[in-house]
């Protein structure tokens, strides 16, 4: 493989981008990307978010049209109008979110992408087969609503795979599954690699893409930065070369005597039924964090964080009043503003339409989350807004943060996620909350970005508040935490002090493996 | 027992355009658009009905126009809400009140006039056995239409690729586009469906039921139709159990007012929409049937990225 980084015609390359160019108003999301995919070759696509990797895959996937550029597919010219051409030419997409309809069974959604008409008992067959070859074991009868992301990503991957396309499209695959789990997708890609079938890999996890890929093109911007070979590369090489500059990596200085710190969030034998058809019962689920100390929490998503964090936050409350305690005061029966008047704060997982109105100004979201605890500071007599308070406040909050944005006060959907996630901390902050819980705190957001909120909430347990952090994304959770604690279906493992923990043992506790049997499955796995 | 048949036969009449109208609705909002415009369909469709039965002198012919109308009709909401993606709801209301407004416009000449009546069906033998003769193959051909319509709607939802698709654009139509599934065509053909049905609906009322024409003589079907659709749950045979139920209260009440039965006619009328009401209050509860057959993404406008 070695050797072949170039951009000449030698009839090896399955597929060829030359100046491709797509612009959004006034945004050039892709200025003029070159890029170039051989035969048998895992390729990678780096970029932070917003760097144009996805409005790239959507013009090679059909689903945007370029304004500029030429793709060239086994050498001829082509151009890809819709999913059903890119499909038409062998080009097969596994998305990050997933592109399944849950009210269907495996599967009819993997039916619904194959066009030859055969009987959808024939393409359960199919599927189960493949997926069994593939060692991505899957029941095609089951209801996509009932699943778990990893195994809705299998779903995907068979779909993607029953297409029998030449290049396989995969956007953030990983972000999903335990290591183990990510461990088999690598041994598929691998596979497939050895069958003469191509692989475009997004990913910003540069480790993974250090271990299986063979070549990457790296986006900055929407501009291309250049290729290289990643295992030449250090993972703070290619990491400078998708942010431009260096990471501020992120210092967590030890704590001590934290035994002793007062508990300021208690979680005392927390159970919840399932909400919907489709979601997971919580189950008896204590913890405690204290003072000083930054908990996390691990999992695979759909094992019950997204009602844990419900639980937690007060957007649904508890029978018993005791079994969430904030600052020594029973708070399982408050909502959400009794529970921030306690001293609490919460950022939940979905930045539009939980953690803001997509269609309101930053001004007036942070109105909307605070007007009710911080007393008279936005809310004057007779119910009347102080704007320029306001106003001042998220311009305050925008400067430290360093949201970037294109107007003074813009909709919270204008801003890119990252941009939007930090506003959303740093709305939080602001207010110096004693106990502070985050869902998902980096997801989807630049690795700068992500440096920068991960640093804050640090600070603010070391200044004597309570973090705990929900997240999917391992090395953020060991980054940041003092412990971490694992979710699985519904149930917490004991926090486990991070000297102790180590991303095997993590690992396991998010498939299901019991603590104490933890060597044992591992043979299995 | 002569009298029992003709309860049913009634029942099965007033049923009939409710049935038709709901199946077509399903469809349109099994592909995830919510049309509010049937009542509005349904009236044009039988405005349309009489008139080229009247002017031409068969029902046949009357019967073509008012699907024809319904489908017509329906174009310029799909033409409002899929090509140029206005809100739904309100494009659905103002279908119904231009429907309304329009067929009175259009009808003013055939007030009071004698219409044509699409003949009942008879089968020598067959239609003369005792009872369940007159039931079973002595109705009109609307009637058989609309069973086998149910029977088809479901076949093709529930066993047909293209079924599939529809159901699967409805779920998601961003999932669906992403796939390469035409949305837009899908759902074209589906509210025209649904636009057809809603006119052979109309056209039932004023070439079977009662073939003449009155001004608002839909009198608020469409909209039980609609709610017959969601007291359904989505499904096809539920709908034509449904529309029986409702016919048969339709009927029910007639009768008790006929009888003078010492309950305020007003409630009596009230009692489809109440019965609606009861309904979607009860069906709500069983969450995972009800998240299984909702089309997720319904009177959503789509907008492909491009």
């Amino acid at each position: 493989m070695g050797g072949t980084v170039s951009a000449d015609h030698d009839g090896t390359n399955l597929l060829e981008v030359r100046g491709l160019t797509k612009i959004f108003g006034t945004l050039t999301a892709c200025d003029h990307i070159d890029l170039n995919i051989a035969k048998g070759e895992i390729h990678a696509l780096l970029g932070e978010n917003g760097a144009g990797k996805s409005t790239l895959v959507k013009m090679l996937f059909g689903s945007l049209e370029p304004n500029a550029g030429e793709i060239f597919w086994n050498g001829q010219p082509v151009r890809i109008t819709s999913p059903g051409a890119a499909k038409k030419l062998g080009i097969g997409m596994v998305f990050q979110h997933f592109s399944l309809f849950e009210a269907l069974t495996a599967a009819e959604n993997i039916a619904l992408s194959l066009d030859d008409g055969s009987p959808i008992s024939s393409i359960a067959a199919k599927a189960r087969a493949l997926s069994y070859s593939y060692g991505l074991p899957l029941d095609p009868e089951s209801l996509v609503g009932d699943l778990s992301v990893g195994e809705r990503q299998r779903i995907e991957i068979i779909r993607c795979l029953l297409q029998t396309p030449q290049l396989i499209i995969l956007d953030e695959p990983t972000s999903v599954l335990t290591p183990q789990e990510a461990d088999k997708l690598f041994e598929t890609l691998e596979r497939l690699r050895a069958e003469g079938k191509s692989i475009l890999y997004i990913s910003h996890r540069l480790e993974e893409v250090k271990r299986i890929c063979d070549r990457a093109t790296v986006l900055r911007h929407g501009k291309l930065v250049g290729h290289c070979n990643p295992r030449e590369e250090t993972a703070a090489s290619l990491a400078r070369m998708m942010v431009g500059n260096e990471v501020q990596a992120v210092v967590r200085a030890p704590v001590e005597g934290i035994e002793t710190a007062a508990p300021l969030l208690e979680i005392r034998g927390l159970s919840r039924k399932p909400a919907t058809p489709f979601s997971i019962p919580l189950k008896n689920i204590s913890l405690n964090v204290r003072a000083g100390e930054v908990i996390g929490i691990a999992g695979v998503a759909g094992n019950g964080q997204g009602e844990f964090f419900e639980s937690v936050s007060g957007e649904v409350q508890q029978q018993d009043a005791a079994s969430v305690r904030i600052r020594g005061k029973d708070a399982g029966g408050l909502t959400i503003t009794g529970r921030r008047l306690l001293g609490a704060a919460f950022v939940p997982e979905e930045r539009l339409g939980h953690g803001a109105a997509p269609r309101m100004k930053l001004s007036e979201n942070l109105l909307l989350s605070r007007h009710a605890t911080d007393g008279k500071a936005f809310v004057g007599a007779g119910g009347m807004v102080k704007g320029a308070a306001v106003y001042a406040a998220s311009q305050r909050i925008i400067e430290v943060m360093d949201v970037r944005k294109s107007a003074p006060d813009p909709e919270a959907a204008a801003l890119s996620g990252g941009n939007l996630q930090k506003f959303i901390v740093g709305r939080e902050l602001d207010r110096r909350p004693s106990v502070m819980v985050v869902n998902q705190p980096t997801w989807g957001v630049d690795a700068g970005a992500a440096a920068h909120i991960r640093q804050a909430l640090i600070e603010l347990s070391r200044s004597g508040s309570a973090v705990l952090v929900i997240s999917q994304d391992l090395d953020e959770l060991f980054e940041i935490s003092d412990a971490i604690a694992v979710m699985h279906n519904g149930e917490l493992s004991k926090p486990m002090p991070i000297a102790e923990a180590t991303f095997e043992k993590v690992g396991l506790l998010m498939g299901g493996a019991e603590p104490g049997h933890a060597e044992h499955t591992m043979e299995t796995a | 027992m002569d009298i029992t048949v003709n309860i049913l036969l009634t029942i099965a009449t007033a049923a009939t355009p409710l049935l038709i109208a709901a199946i077509g609705e399903l469809v349109v909002e099994r592909s995830g658009v919510l049309n509010l415009g049937v009542e509005g369909m349904m009236i044009m469709g039988a405005v349309a009905g009489f008139g080229a039965g009247y002017l031409t002198g068969s029902p046949w012919i009357g019967l073509l126009a008012a699907i024809a109308m319904g489908a017509l009709f329906s174009l310029l909401f799909a033409v409002m809400t899929l090509s140029l993606a206005t809100n739904q709801v309100a494009t659905g209301l103002s279908l119904t009140l231009l429907g309304l407004g329009l067929s009175g416009m259009m009808g003013t000449s055939f007030v009071g006039q004698p219409g044509e009546r699409l003949p009942n069906l008879y089968i020598p033998v067959l239609t003369d056995i005792p009872v369940v003769g007159k039931l079973l193959f002595g109705q009109d051909p609307i009637f058989y239409i609309s069973i086998a319509l149910t029977a088809a709607v479901t076949w093709f939802l529930f066993r047909t690729r293209t079924g599939l698709t529809l159901r699967s654009i409805g779920d998601s139509h961003t999932s669906a586009h992403a796939l390469g599934i035409k949305v837009i065509r899908y759902r074209y053909l589906a509210v025209i469906f649904g636009g057809a049905c809603a006119g052979l609906a109309g056209g039932h009322l004023s070439l079977v039921y009662t073939p003449q024409w009155v001004e608002n003589m839909s009198a608020g079907r469409g909209w039980i139709a609609l709610a017959l659709v969601v007291f359904a749950s989505w499904r096809p045979w539920r709908v034509l159990a449904g529309a029986y139920i409702f016919g048969a209260v339709w009927i029910g009440q007639l009768h008790a007012q006929a009888f003078g039965i010492p309950v305020p006619s007003q409630m009596l009328s009230s009692l489809p929409y109440l019965a609606t009401v009861v309904v979607l209050v009860l069906i709500s509860r069983n969450k995972r049937l009800t998240m299984m057959n909702t089309p997720a993404s319904l009177g959503q406008p789509f907008v492909p990225d491009r």
